[in-house]
């Protein structure tokens, strides 16, 4: 994904040394990114990891314990009201009023930002094209399935045309075909210059982003764009090759690879093994090996690490170093 | 652009639409304190007549059966059986059939006749002192005065004669006491509930976090809230009023209007409760506990039940912290005794300052606490 055109290194956000306590439990643990305008940045990492507390953090729900952050130039400690003034923010939970219709919904959202009675009009109608809701406008909000809640909630977030808008993990749930359109429509709007900060733990989203962070407890383990991470040296270290064997019988195969003194790591995909092996080892004798054990393979190629990949390398990596620490 | 109302309109008529769209919920929010004013109303006596009174009668003559006639048309009592034995009336009373149990001797008739003392014995049940002391008292009264016209058999007139007369409610109809106080309780219970579930509705849904990611002022957002619910309890004061007027009869003598402007600043405190309970609770059944606990001081330390002045000096002093002691004071006062602004604009003004007070207190918890939940 090449870096969005509309990105003029303006900066969206700016974090500094965030720290976020809870009691004695640091939730969020010294993270500094920025974030350019008009780029979708995909800020992700496993269940707990801080992702909403740091999303709270941005838009002034949760005080900080620490650092500093400037989001589109305003300082979230002395100035959270005009921070508020020119975010949106969606929540996982497409936060809705369910007993007041499409309609209700969009205009009590629009009447909260002051938009004056024609504004208010002509963004609901926007807002209702750019998202597709016209023939539900009277609709009540607990009628609508997953997908058009989602719209009908990224709606109610774009009203007062933000220049920021900060999703939290927007497709948790939703068919394929409307996390397609809900990216789709990011896209769009990230062309007329509006910059996202979305959460997810979708990989196929995370490599769509044009710049994504990775937090594992509290701490930020990697960021840059995707193509950035791929080629981290902690991921793809010197004299390595990472190669896709194909088999029919994964689950087998993967106990016997590990065993393979040239195979550094492997993990299960599909009807497939993604392994690590040292550059000098060959192919057809890793082939051989398996076959020793039984294992017919279909086909081992040199592959390019995923998203995923990268982000399963430096989570096992972090483990490795927290244990270490520990002992 | 620093308005610390910010919102309020929009936040008012989206909870005007949801009033409107949830009609059941606010059709039973205000039937069932009509519903619990009817039962109360009826069922409610708080005097004492007609107690189960079993007799003994040793004597049998014209004298004692005078002094038992006596004492059934005081109308307190009322003979359920004639036992000719001791044990059979202390059964009957242990047994709970009976309450009281009148003894009159054998040697009744004889001892009057001959200008002696006679004796009377009567026993009480004390295991529920309003029935005794009623008991008591009105036993030790026929007992006066049959010793009295019997003394003072030859002369018109004591020599003292006491004359009470009650001033607001001379027939001692229990509804007019017991209803102007139950408006308060039941005012407190319909805004607290409303209020509190509207907001924690919101925290359940997450609304409430998302309302916060807004430019939204905690003002805003708990006037918007609170002013629909401010027009619903008075609606329900209005019917509460009237229900209390013509169902039951009680007649109002100080000014209606003064009545419903008093009425404001307790409605203001209920829903404030309600606001604060919310900023607390974060789930309905959670509100529904806490708003309990604030219940309960309203309803036993307010007067509404006990008077405050016979309470323990440590709860005569916490009854000045409940809303409700001042708001009894004004319907009462201007229900049963008249009263106007001169007699009890320090109750509305006091009112007044708590819900200011409190409304302070719930902005902050909602600025400080809620959003962090």
């Amino acid at each position: 994904m090449p870096a969005n055109p509309s990105s003029n290194g303006e900066v969206a956000i700016f974090a500094e040394h965030l720290v976020r306590r809870f009691g004695n439990f640091t939730a969020v643990d010294d993270v500094s990114f920025r974030v350019e305008k008009g780029e979708i940045f995909g800020f992700l990492g496993p269940n707990g990891s801080g992702k909403t507390t740091v999303i709270k953090m941005l838009t002034g729900l949760l005080p900080l314990s620490g650092g500093s952050a400037q989001v589109e130039g305003l300082d979230v400690r002395t100035d959270s009201e005009s921070v508020r003034e020119c975010i949106g923010y969606m929540s996982q939970n497409f936060s809705l009023y369910y007993d007041l219709t499409v309609a209700e919904n969009l205009q009590f959202y629009g009447r909260i930002y002051s938009l004056e009675p024609v504004r208010l009009k002509r963004r609901i109608d926007e807002v209702v094209q750019l998202n597709g809701l016209g023939p539900y406008l009277n609709r009540l909000g607990a009628q609508l399935s997953g997908g058009w809640k989602q719209r009908l909630a990224l709606g109610c977030a774009m009203l007062h045309e933000p220049k920021l808008l900060f999703l939290d993990e927007p497709t948790a749930g939703i068919d394929p075909v409307a996390r397609r359109q809900l990216w789709d429509l990011l896209f769009e709007l990230s062309g007329h210059g509006i910059t996202f900060f979305v959460t997810t733990h979708y990989m196929d989203e995370a490599e769509r982003c044009s710049h994504v962070a990775y937090i594992y407890f509290g701490k930020i383990i990697a960021d840059g764009t995707p193509n950035s991470l791929r080629e981290l040296p902690d991921v793809q270290p010197k004299g390595t090759l990472r190669v896709e064997i194909t088999t029919p019988e994964v689950t087998r195969a993967l106990r016997y690879a590990r065993q393979i003194s040239g195979i550094r790591s492997a993990t299960i995909f599909g009807q497939s093994i993604h392994a690590l092996i040292d550059d000098h080892f060959d192919l057809n004798e890793l082939r051989g090996q398996l076959l020793k054990n039984g294992i017919a393979v279909a086909e081992i190629r040199p592959l390019a690490p995923s998203l995923e990949d990268v982000f399963v390398e430096l989570t096992y990596k972090h483990q490795a170093q927290l244990e270490a620490a520990r002992a | 652009m620093r308005n610390i109302f910010r919102g309020f309109r929009a936040v008012f008529y989206k909870e005007v639409l949801h009033v409107r769209r949830d009609f059941a919920t606010l059709f039973f929010s205000l039937i069932i304190p009509l519903l619990q004013m009817v039962v109360l109303g009826f069922g409610i006596d708080t005097n004492i007549r007609q107690i189960n009174t079993v007799v003994y009668n040793a004597d049998g003559r014209r004298e004692s059966r005078e002094l038992l006639d006596r004492l059934k048309n005081s109308d307190t009592f009322h003979l359920i059986r004639y036992v000719e034995n001791d044990r059979d009336m202390n059964d009957a009373i242990i047994s709970g059939r009976a309450r009281v149990g009148i003894k009159i001797p054998v040697d009744y008739s004889d001892r009057l006749l001959h200008q002696m003392g006679a004796q009377v014995l009567v026993l009480i049940d004390g295991s529920d002192s309003s029935v005794a002391g009623q008991a008591i008292n009105v036993t030790t009264a026929i007992g006066l005065d049959e010793s009295l016209r019997r003394v003072l058999q030859n002369r018109d007139t004591f020599a003292v004669d006491m004359r009470p007369k009650l001033l607001f409610n001379p027939d001692s109809r229990s509804p007019n006491f017991f209803l102007p106080g139950l408006t308060a309780v039941l005012l407190l219970n319909v805004t607290t509930f409303l209020t509190a579930f509207s907001i924690v509705r919101e925290k359940e849904r997450g609304t409430l976090e998302q309302l916060f990611v807004t430019p939204v002022r905690p003002m805003g957002l708990l006037f918007g809230k609170l002013l629909p619910y401010l027009a619903i309890g008075f609606f329900e004061l209005c019917m509460i009023l009237a229900f209390m007027r013509f169902v039951f009869q009680v007649p109002i003598h100080g000014s209606v209007l003064l009545l419903a402007f008093l009425s404001l600043p307790y409605l203001f405190v209920s829903l404030s409760i309600g606001i604060l309970v919310s900023s607390k609770a974060n789930s309905q059944a959670e509100a529904i506990q806490l708003a309990f606990l604030t219940f309960l001081p309203s309803i036993f330390f307010s007067g509404y039940i006990f008077p405050r002045e016979t309470m323990p000096t440590i709860f005569y002093v916490i009854s000045y912290f409940i809303p409700a002691s001042y708001y009894i004071n004004i319907t009462r006062g201007i229900i049963l005794r008249g009263a106007g602004l001169t007699h009890l604009w320090l109750d509305g003004l006091v009112l007044f300052v708590m819900g200011s007070l409190l409304m302070v207190v719930a902005a902050r918890r909602f600025q400080h606490k809620v959003i962090m939940a």
